[in-house]
């Protein structure tokens, strides 16, 4: 099963790119991003047991929205933010309302299934959502592209920074606004986690029969649940959207969705902070193999997008195998589903 | 009023026993169901379109229903949601692929190749993998999420030897056969051929053989059938290799009447589940009927919507499987 002796290469290559600032901000961009994501499949799956596989969905429900509205109906971009996460919680609750009371393997599917159906929506409404071009800034008409709020606030950060540091990266501003979201989503759900709110859905978790004994709604409380998860998953596509500066469906793949849960798994099971780590982490690693130079061949872009592929693979089947509770989970948070 | 009190007193009865019908042999409501869009279809688009498109479907619920049967016993048997099947029919078209075009050999032996091939990964991953997990007692979400890895992982190795590029198998693909009016291509016909064939005599061996009624006992509870002195680790082992051979065929097949790219296995994944789950989870007899079922309606569905969007009803029959009946058509009400 070995990856041909190539994968020994980066050995050989220098490691110049690591003292890029750009190579930074963009794992700091994309770990942020995911960060945001997987808070969101904590909640779910680490605090609530909802094993919810359905996560690229909502990130491509708020980026769409959010994109649709600004660029087909003209509406603010500021205005469109709310919109689109209405529009994800929305769907989270029309999706959570049938598929929560099934049991967690029958869930993980239809929300794979619900998150396949979107994609498959927004490849193939090509009139709303642009198809296989996927949505991106008009240049005959660029009054209303969804970036341009974003890029004239994000402009006026970088003056202000620019007064401490010369030439800032362009993507600085994004960097702050997405971790500082982190640090806020972090706090809002750890303080969400110790309120009794937070120990019925633990409860839940542990034993949803015990739960509904004791008088508790838990289809209501697992709906919760996964309307913040949805909230999270639609800030995470904003910020997708204005990183990659198009919304395209390849972008919203599953694959996506098991990126945020090798960070929520990285990060260790039942805990909010670790999710932050696990993000940077990961990033780090994925980046890493498209920023360090590895000789073309073997190293074709299709490879290295596979090497990728198979770092994530690797990653997902040896810690379930050595260390499921991940790197500062508890090993008691792991007992899903037995 | 007395008219009134009698259809009062006679219909709910009626109704109590359709519904008592329904609920002890769903399959026949879904029978009633797929009769009345067959005659729907029929009268909207006429009898050649329904059919050209059913023999569409026919392959296509082949295909599905290879790939459902293997997913299902493994499910059923292992409690193990195995979202790597579908690249492991994948791994069987690009070995077909390996010996018919890269080798230049007859298909014939490109399906045996991949069939094997695909066997013995399935029996690898259960003496790497799953065997040790089973013996750790690993929950139901590491189990899962390991094997979304190793769905990555086999995608991996695929994209890395054989690269994004879309191939096709050396098939015929023109030349077609005039059969009651309808064009059938000939490698579709193929297909559909040696698909039903095996399906046949894969449901003929398991309800026949001492293999099979062990495996259904597996499936009803392994540990009781361990204590009943049947050699568990024998049969999971066949199950595998069942399982991988049908998984590698299907891949072939699949790959036959459409083309070869790494994401083939992964994008068949979800209607496969369809199947599973609408047949009931470890019903192999289910998978089968389900399968085609499911293809055929997917096909069908081009007579009324844009082809674009027909992929969208394998997950749409999914979705209403899992409001309505979520122990699918032919399973019993097991606690879900």
């Amino acid at each position: 099963m070995s990856l041909d002796p190539g994968t020994l290469a980066p050995l050989a290559v220098t490691f110049e790119s690591l003292t890029d600032p750009d190579f930074w901000v963009s794992v700091g961009v994309l770990a942020g991003i995911y960060a945001i994501v997987a808070l969101g499949l904590q909640l779910n799956t680490g605090f609530t047991g909802i094993v919810n596989f359905g996560m690229a969905a909502f990130m491509a429900i708020g980026a769409y929205t959010m994109a649709i509205l600004v660029i087909k109906a003209g509406f603010s971009f500021w205005l469109s933010l709310p919109l689109a996460v209405g529009t994800s919680m929305l769907f989270g609750v029309l999706v959570g309302l049938p598929s929560l009371r099934l049991r967690a393997d029958y869930f993980a599917i239809a929300t794979l299934a619900m998150a396949e159906v979107v994609r498959l929506f927004a490849q193939n409404a090509r009139d709303l959502t642009g198809g296989n071009q996927g949505l991106f800034c008009d240049l005959d008409n660029p009054s209303n592209c969804y970036p341009n709020a974003w890029n004239d606030l994000s402009e006026s950060i970088n003056d202000f920074v620019a007064n401490f540091w010369s030439d800032p990266p362009t993507l600085l501003p994004l960097l702050l606004v997405i971790w500082i979201t982190v640090g806020l989503a972090t706090l809002a759900l750890t303080y969400l986690q110790r309120s009794p709110w937070g120990r019925v859905l633990r409860a839940i978790r542990e034993d949803e029969d015990a739960a509904q004994a004791l008088g508790k709604n838990t289809v209501g409380f697992k709906l919760q649940s996964l309307a913040i998860a949805a909230v999270l998953g639609s800030i995470g596509g904003f910020f997708l959207a204005l990183d990659l500066r198009t919304v395209h469906p390849l972008d919203f793949e599953p694959l996506v969705t098991f990126f945020a849960f090798s960070v929520l798994i990285l990060g260790g099971m039942g805990s909010y902070r670790g999710v932050a780590f696990g993000a940077v982490l990961f990033w780090f690693v994925l980046e890493g193999t498209r920023f360090i130079d590895l000789p073309d061949p073997p190293f074709t872009e299709t490879r290295i997008a596979a090497l990728r592929l198979a770092i994530t693979g690797l990653l997902l089947i040896g810690l379930m195998a050595f260390r499921p509770q991940g790197l500062f989970g508890k090993r008691e948070e792991m007992v899903l589903g037995e | 009023m007395e008219a009134g009190q009698l259809t009062e007193r006679v219909t709910p009865a009626m109704g109590e026993r359709l519904r008592e019908r329904l609920r002890r042999q769903p399959w026949l409501g879904a029978l009633v169901v797929i009769a009345l869009i067959f005659l729907a279809l029929v009268a909207g688009e006429g009898l050649h379109a329904v059919a050209q498109t059913g023999v569409n479907g026919l392959s296509l619920g082949a295909i599905y229903a290879l790939g459902a049967v293997g997913l299902t016993l493994v499910y059923g048997i292992l409690r193990l949601v195995n979202f790597a099947h579908g690249d492991f029919l994948t791994f069987g078209a690009y070995m077909a692929y390996l010996i018919n075009v890269t080798w230049g050999m007859p298909l014939v032996i490109g399906v045996f190749w991949a069939m094997v091939a695909t066997a013995l990964l399935g029996l690898l991953f259960e003496r790497l993998l799953w065997g040790p997990m089973r013996a750790k007692r690993a929950g139901f979400l590491q189990l899962i999420l390991m094997s979304i890895g190793l769905a990555f992982l086999l995608r991996a190795i695929i994209q890395w030897f054989w690269s994004t590029e879309i191939r096709v198998l050396d098939v015929n693909t023109t030349s077609t056969v005039e059969f009651l009016g309808l064009r059938i291509g000939q490698t579709q016909l193929v297909v559909v051929i040696v698909g039903v064939v095996v399906l046949i005599a894969v449901g003929l061996m398991l309800r026949l053989t001492l293999l099979g009624k062990r495996m259904r006992a597996l499936s009803d509870d392994l540990e009781l059938a361990e204590t009943a002195g049947i050699d568990t680790r024998r049969v999971i082992n066949y199950t595998w290799i069942f399982a991988g051979a049908l998984a590698g065929l299907a891949g072939v097949l699949a790959a036959a009447i459409t083309d070869l790219r790494p994401e083939l296995g992964f994008e068949l994944l979800l209607p496969i589940f369809a199947a599973v789950i609408l047949g009931g989870i470890g019903d192999a007899f289910g998978a089968l009927a389900a399968g085609m079922v499911i293809g055929v309606m997917t096909e069908w569905s081009t007579l009324v919507i844009d082809a674009r969007w027909k992929t969208a009803v394998g997950f749409l029959v999914l979705v209403i499987v899992l409001i309505i009946r979520p122990q699918g058509i032919f399973g019993r009400a097991k606690a879900i």
